[in-house]
């Protein structure tokens, strides 16, 4: 009985380890790649795989022509306007989920948790209408206006989960210390949460980073988000493997940086807070 | 029992005002939702400014084309395909990274979610960068084993099979992360008690660690659910929906209408098909989710 266990057990473990090297190589090496081609030249791309003179020349290609630059300032303006909005609008409502008891609250609360699943192109059709007559379509202002619905859910979930854990008792006695709501509101809860806040704040930047489906149909000319500029490199007939890697490892790099800022909180974050990490 | 204090109305108010900024944006998404839902009764075109009711024509020639029943074959495929994968895969990474805490263990753990941040096209453009047959490194390494020129998203056998990948790479950290956090968090003393009992490892992982997960496990499998059956950027970014229609599933196919053949009527009931299979399967998972999370607290 303990022998045929422990035999499990050693296998089991064996095998955990090989999963996991291979899995590893699967997930990681991608990226290394990317790096890799990233300082290939396009000669050098053809003739060896992992020796050669590392060059700049395809980071210059792609900093200097064609509009990527312009895209990656564009979604920066985009992702940050959204999330600043969805910071000031979610806040409060999170807050009001929180702490008060009032009909209709859950209904509030899932209305709004379905704006992440309900299929972005359902609104973006009639959306792409309204915006012509509105004249939002191809603005900064239309584009900020639908990317904060992407971050929305995802910070009042999570906050929500925050200002409850936060002790309803503190906020009385700061409130009979004679205290104003307000001052409660800001100088009490905000600090508490604040980890939280940036987590949230930040894991909403980089899905407003990721996203394609909008900028694809709601913008394009005068703006471009970064995903849709990154396709061009696919789609051009004479393709610079070098400037298509470049060109993810800058679209990839500010994410893998914010990623590991928010590391503590990523769990919580990407289950919009059902799962305490 | 003592009855509840009467508030004053100023307090009763006070949530729905402090609401009310979410409340004004949230018309934003809630106005095109009901539209669209109006869009797909007309024959309303980008092309023209001029339309007009046609009832239930759009409804019933969806049903009536194969194309729809197509989309929706390829959706239930990806999203079966993905979702299975992503959640054993994610499963088995988490149990076998839960065993060792060593240095490489720990390391691991941080690197190994790096992909879930990645956008699907630029996962795409890391696929093709890789693939592609004239420098990709899987093609070289491939050629050792003398096959040449592997097809990958551009044949109708294979195209599944690579956006499959993709989704895998980009998505399986997501199951991972979240049963990691789970196994982290579960109580020791069942596992003491089990440990004297005497049950095998199996035995024990099966009555007592997948019961305990369960929850995690429900949390994982209804957002990678949503995403999946809805996918856009990687079949977009691929193929489009080819070779042929191949991997036209019902977003890809709604695109189409809408945008290739300017004809929104039709295609947004093929979205809300979509949106009424994710809302009813949702709603399935939620509760399965609050009678895993109550039996456990129990």
């Amino acid at each position: 009985m303990y022998q045929r266990k422990s035999k499990f057990e050693r296998t089991a473990g064996i095998a955990g380890t090989i999963l996991l090297v291979v899995y590893m190589i699967f997930s990681l090496f991608p990226l290394v790649w990317m790096v890799i081609t990233s300082f290939k030249s396009d000669v050098d791309m053809y003739k060896t795989l992992f020796i050669f003179k590392p060059t700049l020349e395809n980071f210059k290609n792609v900093l200097t022509t064609g509009n990527y630059v312009k895209a990656f300032t564009d979604n920066f303006i985009i992702c940050a306007g959204a999330v600043l909005i969805s910071v000031i609008v979610g806040v409060p409502a999170a807050y009001a989920l929180a702490r008060y008891q009032f009909k209709k609250k859950e209904s509030v609360a899932f209305t709004i948790l379905s704006f992440k699943f309900a299929p972005e192109i359902l609104i973006i059709i009639p959306l792409f209408a309204i915006f012509q007559t509105l004249h939002l379509y191809d603005t900064y202002l239309g584009m900020i206006w639908i990317y904060q619905f992407i971050g929305l859910p995802l910070l009042i979930w999570v906050l929500r989960g925050y200002f409850e854990d936060i002790p309803v008792e503190m906020e009385r006695a700061a409130e009979l210390d004679g205290y104003s709501w307000w001052s409660v509101f800001f100088k009490m809860l905000i600090p508490l949460i604040r980890p939280g806040l940036v987590a949230a704040a930040l894991l909403s930047f980089i899905f407003c980073w990721n996203n394609f489906t909008f900028g694809l149909m709601l913008c394009g000319f005068h703006i471009q988000t970064i995903t849709v500029s990154a396709l061009t490199y696919i789609a051009t007939d004479t393709v610079h493997y070098g400037q298509m890697a470049v060109a993810s490892l800058i679209a990839i790099a500010p994410e893998i940086i914010l990623c590991l800022c928010i590391q503590k909180h990523l769990v919580r974050g990407l289950s919009f807070g059902a799962v305490k990490g | 029992m003592e009855k509840q204090q009467k508030k004053p109305l100023y307090l009763k108010l006070r949530p729905w005002l402090i609401l009310a900024p979410t409340l004004i944006v949230t018309l934003g998404i809630l106005y095109p939702f009901c539209q669209a839902i109006f869009y797909s009764f007309t024959n309303f075109s980008l092309k023209s400014s001029v339309w007009e009711f046609v009832g239930i024509k759009n409804w019933v020639e969806m049903l009536k084309s194969t194309d729809f029943w197509h989309s929706l074959w390829v959706t239930v495929k990806y999203t079966v395909a993905t979702v299975g994968l992503e959640m054993l895969l994610g499963l088995l990474l988490a149990l076998a990274l839960n065993r060792k805490d060593n240095l490489f263990s720990r390391i691991l753990k941080v690197v190994l979610i790096f992909p879930l941040m990645v956008s699907p096209v630029i996962a795409t453009l890391l696929f093709k960068l890789m693939t592609n047959s004239s420098v990709g490194i899987i093609e070289k390494f491939l050629n050792l084993f003398g096959v040449y020129a592997f097809p990958w998203t551009a044949d109708s056998s294979t195209a599944l099979f690579s956006v499959v990948l993709i989704d895998l790479w980009v998505n399986t950290p997501f199951v991972l992360l979240l049963v990691l956090a789970g196994l982290q968090g579960l109580p020791k003393s069942p596992y003491e008690s089990a440990m004297i009992d005497g049950g095998t490892a199996w035995f024990t992982f099966k009555t007592l660690t997948l019961p305990l997960l369960k929850p995690v496990l429900l949390i994982a499998l209804i957002f990678r659910f949503c995403a999946a059956v809805q996918e856009f950027s990687i079949i977009y970014s691929t193929t489009k929906g080819g070779p042929g229609d191949t991997l036209m599933n019902l977003s890809l196919s709604a695109y189409q209408e809408a945008f290739t053949y300017s004809s929104i009527g039709t295609a947004v009931p093929r979205i809300l098909v979509l949106w009424l299979i994710i809302n009813f399967v949702s709603k399935k998972l939620v509760s399965a989710w609050l009678k895993s999370k109550s039996a456990n607290a129990g």
